[in-house]
């Protein structure tokens, strides 16, 4: 007769093993190598948490110690890999194979690694399909999470920064897997429980806070005349015409700007309730004199921003918080609301070719994707309708399909927006990504792309927008694309008749086309210039983390 | 509100004088350019960095030069220096009303290193001369790169420091203490311990600039024509006063670790807090307490 | 350091009397670009001396964009360029043409 239970059998011998090393769920902070060397098997697929926000860093650290000969040829799964001890876990052999879905800082050592063999990788993943897998064939034996705070129940808060932990500890606690956090502090009661401690089975005080990142912070005082041209071109182009009311911002100057001109600009065109009212995003501070012009309805995040905890707290009828006051994000459900219930994303990028196609990838580097491509590709499983969903559906369309015989059907607004150079003359129009030379380098199966072309609805460049909704075939999407690309070779290779001709049928619209007048393109209209700015504006609630502050 | 931190020298003195009043010496036609940058393949500017010239600040004749911190920050150099110590030197010629330099430099330009040093002691020297001649000369600091090095050096030999919060003032920059002594002695990445270490309040507070304003040009303009009427002692026995003034600051504050503590010392309360005050809110709560 | 020089005919915009004007910046991706009356025959000259090597071509087009939306006459365009990108470039030579040219354009 076939034991269906081994995997708790199995759960209840690592405990056993780890009771040696601890009084209840706490465990001091020196016994957390013996800990993992009694929990973690050889070959176990371990998760250990840390986005490009927050980081159990003090677990990774621990893991990256381990004696290789007890405990080696783990498969790594985790959204990001961001410390060097990420990467040290590989190099020290404790683990071989990765999945995972972003590497920004360590893609350099990561690409090494790979190119030498010593680390496998299984896939590098969106959030979304990441975190699917951990329930379907990634289900890891061991997760190291990190959290604010625990009570010796094991009960959790994570604060503001939640983030991945909840679906990391769901995955791995319903699935007789074992579950130990790091926290910031033990304490007798909790402002709230994020993770009931029924799903936790060890915590641990480390040292030193964790690490969080401040990510999402972009100091206005760097913001461009060009990228305030661009803003202003956004939302006159694109967010007025289609009316946009649910939304998600990348991270960036660009959209930036496009934040930080809705209370001067987007105001003076009327358009205060009619756009933004609903995010998807991080609490971008940048984001504070909307806010306070009352242009935002809500806003749920991935994650939280340092420095950015007590404007939440005034501000809970726009953000998502707790009984007790503090901010709630997860990472997975924003994602989820991300994809399926905003009308658009809107970011920028490194490559764009001339389908449209775009790509961070560069050579030497493998970075991964984030959760961008969950934003920033049309939902196919939406039916809810909207003004702009509507509408750029019907654009598709209509030309495509004889009259009559179309179905009708929405599309998700996808604009990329990209200064045609980027800083060093580097052109962001390419013929061919890098993205393939990078998947043939680095034996990927294919190349990594951020957005697919059939995805992207629009491109921005200070030259214009091009709409390739109304693309009716390639050739016409490739003239469109050339004819924003200003001055790079992509852009001067266009074929000018055809370009004026989209022109007049206003798939590609000038500054001029669109009624943007340049000489307003100044750095004056932005709600706020600086930093300190952004703390006048939140009524002085806002605090930046030192590195931003010239005061 | 115009924002003196983000204008650029020549937007600097557009708003702060008297309007159409300004006349450039050598404008960028002159091209009076520095001869060494090219030779080192460094692209130059038609002006040198620095704009000089004639003008009236609330109808007083006023000669005024501005440096652009967003020309190699500032630097000074050979033509640079000239360019200045010309401007003070007609000044003692002509006695105008004051000479306003709206400074913004990291100090000497190293391409041009030497050439830069000699021009930095020239201007030292014009300075002196033209307050002993009885023509005062005011800083106004409030741009991006702040006044370090040789131009922090001549600050403090002008009549008067105009500062605003977002303004610094000092001798070496924060990235040389911090390559010097150690990121333990002093973290330049640490922009808040910068601030208040050579920021425009701390400079305030200890009396080493005699007025604070917003980061407004009108603000600057209003402050500067305050000081046009101020007659500066400059009696020995002013002199010996303000030696014994600086001994005592020494020995009062000498071991504080950080501004904080000097702040505290002064009986400041909260002095935590005193960095997020605007301009008027920290006058207001300092009053009576500066050096 | 590169130097470049362009010339073009034809020009419209002759403004022998107007001062010297001059916008922008030597700073790192900025320029600074001086506009002066010049008696040329008719010509519009412009003199480009930029840090970075080998876009000639790009300077190429983005001046005689410039010529096309302003074509001066008996005007010096002179340029001091740290890297600037196209579209910076353009932004300050417009607004040089118009402070140059003045309300009467």
């Amino acid at each position: 007769m076939r034991d269906w239970s081994q995997q708790q059998r199995n759960r209840q011998a690592r405990l056993d093993r780890a009771a040696a090393h601890t009084s209840g769920k706490v465990v001091a902070a020196q016994d957390i190598g013996a800990l993992l060397e009694a929990v973690i098997e050889p070959g176990d697929r371990v998760c250990l948490e840390g986005n490009n926000q927050k980081q159990a860093d003090f677990l990774a650290k621990a893991l990256a110690a381990l004696d290789p000969a007890r405990a080696h040829d783990l498969h790594m799964v985790q959204s990001v890999l961001a410390l060097p001890e990420h990467i040290d876990v590989f190099e020290r052999g404790v683990a071989s194979k990765l999945d995972f879905s972003f590497s920004g800082p360590q893609a350099g050592r990561l690409a090494k690694l790979v190119s030498a063999n010593r680390i496998a990788v299984g896939a590098i993943h969106t959030y979304l399909e990441l975190f699917g897998r951990y329930f379907i064939d990634l289900t890891p034996r061991v997760s190291l999470v990190c959290a604010q705070a625990a009570d010796r129940d094991g009960n959790l808060f994570t604060g503001p920064n939640t983030e991945d932990t909840p679906v990391i500890v769901e995955a791995t606690a319903f699935k007789s897997g074992i579950v130990i956090a790091q926290v910031n502090e033990i304490v007798d009661k909790l402002p709230r429980v994020d993770i009931p401690g029924g799903w936790v089975d060890f915590v641990v005080q480390s040292p030193k806070p964790h690490y969080i990142e401040p990510l999402f912070t972009r100091d206005p005082a760097q913001i461009s005349e060009i990228q305030v041209l661009m803003a202003m071109m956004a939302i006159k182009g694109i967010y007025a015409p289609y009316e946009v009311q649910s939304l998600n911002h990348g991270i960036g100057f660009d959209t930036a700007a496009i934040e930080l001109i809705l209370p001067t600009y987007a105001d003076s065109l009327g358009l205060k309730g009619k756009i933004c009212g609903n995010w998807a995003l991080n609490p971008h501070p940048a984001l504070i004199p909307a806010i306070e012009a009352g242009f935002v309805e809500s806003v749920h995040s991935f994650g939280s921003e340092l420095g950015m905890e007590a404007y939440i707290r005034a501000r809970p009828d726009v953000f998502f918080t707790g009984p007790d006051g503090s901010m709630r994000s997860n990472r997975a459900m924003c994602q989820a609301a991300g994809h399926y219930a905003c009308d658009m994303f809107i970011g920028s990028t490194l490559q764009v070719d001339l389908y449209g196609n775009s790509s961070t990838a560069t050579l030497g580097r493998i970075a991964g994707f984030g959760g961008a491509p969950n934003m920033g590709s049309d939902a196919r499983g939406r039916r809810h309708a909207s003004t702009a969903w509507l509408k750029a559906g019907r654009e598709a369309r209509e030309g495509r399909m004889a009259k009559g015989r179309i179905m009708p059907r929405g599309q998700k607004l996808v604009v990329q927006m990209v200064e045609t150079f980027r800083e060093h003359m580097a052109p962001a129009f390419v013929e061919k990504l890098d993205a393939w030379e990078l998947a043939e380098t680095a034996n990927m199966d294919l190349p990594p792309v951020m957005i697919y072309g059939e995805d992207v609805t629009h491109i921005l460049t200070e030259e214009g927008i091009a709409n390739l909704l109304l693309c009716r075939n390639d050739e016409e999407r490739e003239q469109a694309i050339r004819g924003v690309a200003g001055y790079t070779p992509v852009g001067l290779a266009r074929d000018k008749r055809l370009v004026e001709n989209l022109r007049d049928r206003g798939v590609i619209q000038r500054p001029e086309d669109l009624g943007v007048d340049k000489r307003l393109a100044t750095r004056d209209l932005l709600a706020a210039r600086s930093m300190k700015d952004l703390v006048r504006a939140s009524g002085g609630l806002y605090d930046p983390p030192k590195r931003f502050r010239n005061w | 509100m115009s924002s003196y931190y983000e204008a650029s020298a020549r937007e600097r003195l557009q708003n702060l004088l008297d309007p159409g009043s300004f006349q450039e010496f050598l404008p960028p036609s002159a091209r009076a350019q520095s001869p060494h940058l090219l030779q080192l393949e460094t692209p130059a500017a038609f002006d040198d960095g620095v704009i000089v010239g004639t003008a009236t600040l609330g109808g007083a004749k006023v000669l005024a030069a501005a440096q652009e911190g967003g020309f190699m920050g500032g630097a000074v150099g050979e033509v640079h220096g000239a360019k200045i110590v010309g401007l003070l030197e007609r000044a003692l010629d002509e006695r105008p009303a004051a000479v306003l330099l709206l400074v913004e430099s990291g100090g000497v330009r190293l391409h041009e290193a030497n050439a830069g040093l000699i021009a930095v002691s020239e201007i030292m020297r014009a300075v002196l001369a033209l307050r002993s001649a009885g023509v005062p000369v005011f800083v106004l600091d409030g741009g991006q790169f702040g006044c370090f090095g040789g131009m922090g050096i001549v600050a403090r030999l002008c009549d008067a420091v105009i500062i605003s919060e977002e303004g610094r003032l000092g001798l070496s920059g924060p990235e040389v203490i911090e390559t010097t002594c150690g990121v333990e002695e002093f973290d330049s990445r640490d922009r808040a311990l910068v601030w208040r270490t050579v920021g425009g309040k701390h400079r305030y507070l200890l009396g080493e600039a005699k007025e604070i304003v917003a980061d407004d040009i009108a603000a600057f303009r209003a402050a500067a024509l305050a000081l046009l009427d101020a007659k500066p002692d400059l009696s020995l026995d002013a002199l010996a006063a303000e030696h014994e003034a600086l001994g005592r600051r020494i020995e009062r504050f000498g071991s504080a670790a950080d501004a904080t503590d000097i702040w505290r010392a002064m009986g400041l309360e909260n002095p935590e807090k005193i960095p997020v005050l605007e301009a008027d809110d920290f006058r207001a709560a300092t009053a009576g307490r500066r050096l | 350091m590169e130097k470049l020089t362009y010339e073009f005919q034809g020009g419209t915009f002759s403004r022998p009397k107007n001062e010297a004007k001059l916008v922008g910046v030597v700073g790192s991706g900025n320029l600074e670009v001086l506009i002066e009356p010049a008696d040329l025959q008719g010509r519009c000259v412009v003199e480009v001396l930029t840090a970075a090597r080998g876009f000639g071509a790009i300077w190429q087009a983005v001046i005689a964009d410039f010529f096309a939306r302003y074509p001066l006459a008996d005007a010096r365009v002179s340029i001091n360029d740290v890297g600037a990108t196209p579209a910076v470039v353009s932004l300050r030579l417009d607004q040089a043409a118009e402070d140059f040219l003045g309300d009467a354009q």
